[in-house]
């Protein structure tokens, strides 16, 4: 057996926009065990329901995770609404929808230019971080932030979109659909890209059920499941709605499922501008949260995020606690560099998305 | 304006920000933006930055990390604290795991507001800091210069001059003194 050495990875690192530290412990190039260590980012967040109220709340959820933005302010207020037994307008949960989907491109595009970055493809990289600027002109356009929207309260949300801004939106999308085929046909199709993926980095089915793996990663893997087809809010309004999938498991699989997720988000927003109904966008909620607890669940770009809120009564809530799905992930990721080499390490923990700030919050 | 001015290189470290100041750092770096063009590259090295972005607050997680990486880079270096919650702690200003603003931990040269930061206000930032940096270069450049380095040597050898004489008069005494001393030593107890 040959000596072993331990390799610090992080917290500050070159592929990883956040930081995570993760101890690898090599045999030669091999990695043997990987042990990573979180808390860099934690603020403690859950807690500042005891000092903001239940409305104000929305802001501080907005503010767990950049990316995922828009995604935590509609749980909560999914979560919230349920638990008040407040009904939201149809055009507000239409509108929900579109910005939820538009922020899911957004969040795969960046995914993606930062997975061809660490492949080794630098104008790919540049490529889709282009397009994705485009989504972020109709955010700002629309709501008047590029990443912080502020869009979604209780009860609806603060902004409604012209039904005249709504068809140029409708054109933008299809015209981004368009310009994404030439970049993800090189994700998907190139000879040296598929090379490098094809193979490495692979979970199996039975593993990802047992590891609670959930989103892109766990249906990369051939597990089923979607919050999105369940049809809570708008997206019961979609005409059919079918998880991507994939069964070979591996980094090129999970590339694969994103990309038609990205393709699929473009046509959900699409058939949601065809069909929004006029009316109210928001109904105000009376009185406080009562003395119960409410569950609520959300497919994130990165998977599934349920929040538990618990109201005693007054404005201010009781406990708030989310499980994001970085926290599951993490243990597949364990897994995908336990036996992996020290080269493709950087590859392996990109391909699960991690999003290290909503694990910590 | 000296080449560093021309060319910074920078280095992104995420506090314990919430992505949203971290992805509009990388978005200057891509085609919207596209800082490159004035010669910002990003570089994961500490010592190879001049210009160090941070965004989020620090806590005690992270401090010790933000002190490592400040302490690493090489002088002139500026430190640019990007987003409300760099510059003062933002929204989680009261968290339980929250120290404060990034000057808490090292001095920052510029304060960017915004919760997301702009990208034009990062760039705006970042040539503001280079203001910062060329001064600094400025002062290290005086320290290290020509003249000043003649001018130290013209003082220390004055100085040295000065040291030289004023011995020479005295040392022999006390050496004088000193052997005097010795060899009666040496000779009253033979006598």
């Amino acid at each position: 057996m040959s000596e072993r050495t331990v390799i610090p990875f992080g917290p500050q690192h070159p592929v990883l926009p956040e930081p995570i530290h993760l101890d690898l412990v090599m045999e030669d190039e091999r990695v043997v065990q990987a042990i990573p260590q979180l808390g860099f980012i934690h603020r403690g967040l859950e807690r500042l329901v005891k000092t903001r109220d239940y409305m104000h709340f929305v802001y501080v959820t907005e503010r767990i995770c950049g990316i995922c933005s828009f995604g935590h302010s509609y749980g909560y207020s999914q979560t919230i609404e349920r638990l008040m037994g407040i009904e939201v307008p149809m055009r507000a949960e239409y509108l929900r929808v579109i910005w939820f989907e538009l922020s899911r491109i957004h969040s795969h595009l960046l995914w993606m230019g930062l997975a061809a970055d660490s492949f080794g493809y630098e104008n790919l990289f540049y490529q889709c971080w282009r397009l994705r600027e485009r989504v972020l002109d109709i955010f700002e356009k629309t709501t008047g932030g590029r990443v912080i929207l502020s869009a979604c309260n209780v009860g609806g949300v603060n902004y409604d979109i012209d039904n005249s801004e709504l068809a140029g939106i409708s054109q933008i999308i299809q015209k981004l659909k368009r310009d994404a085929k030439p970049l993800i046909k090189a994700l998907v199709k190139d000879r040296s890209i598929k090379d490098r993926l094809v193979g490495s980095g692979y979970l199996s089915q039975e593993d990802a059920v047992k590891l609670s793996i959930v989103g892109p990663f766990a249906r990369a893997s051939g597990v089923e499941e979607d919050i999105r087809m369940f049809g809570v809010g708008g997206y019961g309004e979609l005409a059919e709605f079918k998880p991507q999938t994939s069964t070979q498991g591996d980094n090129y699989a999970r590339v694969a499922v994103r990309c038609n997720e990205l393709l699929q988000s473009c046509d959900i927003i699409c058939e949601m501008i065809d069909k929004i109904p006029d009316g109210p966008i928001c109904e105000k909620p009376k009185g406080n949260p009562p003395e119960a607890q409410g569950i609520g669940r959300v497919e994130q770009p990165r998977g599934e995020v349920v929040y538990y809120v618990k109201g005693n009564g007054t404005r201010f809530l009781e406990r708030f606690r989310i499980r994001t799905p970085t926290s599951q992930n993490v243990a597949g990721m364990v897994q995908l560099l336990q036996g992996c080499e020290l080269s493709e390490v950087p590859l392996n923990i990109l391909t699960i998305d991690p999003c290290i700030s909503c694990t910590e919050r | 304006m000296s080449g560093t001015s021309k060319s910074p290189w920078i280095i992104h470290y995420d506090g314990s920000s919430c992505n949203g100041c971290d992805i509009e750092v990388l978005a200057c770096l891509t085609p919207m933006y596209d800082v490159e063009r004035f010669g910002v590259i990003n570089t994961g090295n500490p010592k190879h930055a001049d210009v160090f972005l941070i965004t989020g607050a620090v806590n005690e997680r992270n401090i010790g990390v933000v002190k490592q990486i400040y302490s690493q880079m090489l002088e002139p270096k500026v430190v640019v604290a990007c987003g409300a919650c760099a510059c003062s702690g933002g929204i989680f200003h009261d968290c339980y795991n929250v120290i404060g603003g990034v000057d808490k931990a090292i001095p920052v040269d510029v304060y960017v507001p915004g919760c997301a930061v702009r990208p034009e206000a990062l760039i705006d930032a970042v040539v503001a800091g280079l203001g910062a940096l060329e001064e600094k270069r400025a002062a290290l450049e005086l320290a290290s210069s020509y003249e000043a380095k003649e001018l130290a040597k013209a003082a220390e050898q004055e100085r040295l001059a000065e040291a030289a004489s004023q011995p020479l008069l005295e040392e022999p005494a006390k050496t004088e003194e000193q052997t005097d001393i010795d060899i009666n030593a040496d000779e009253e107890p033979g006598e």
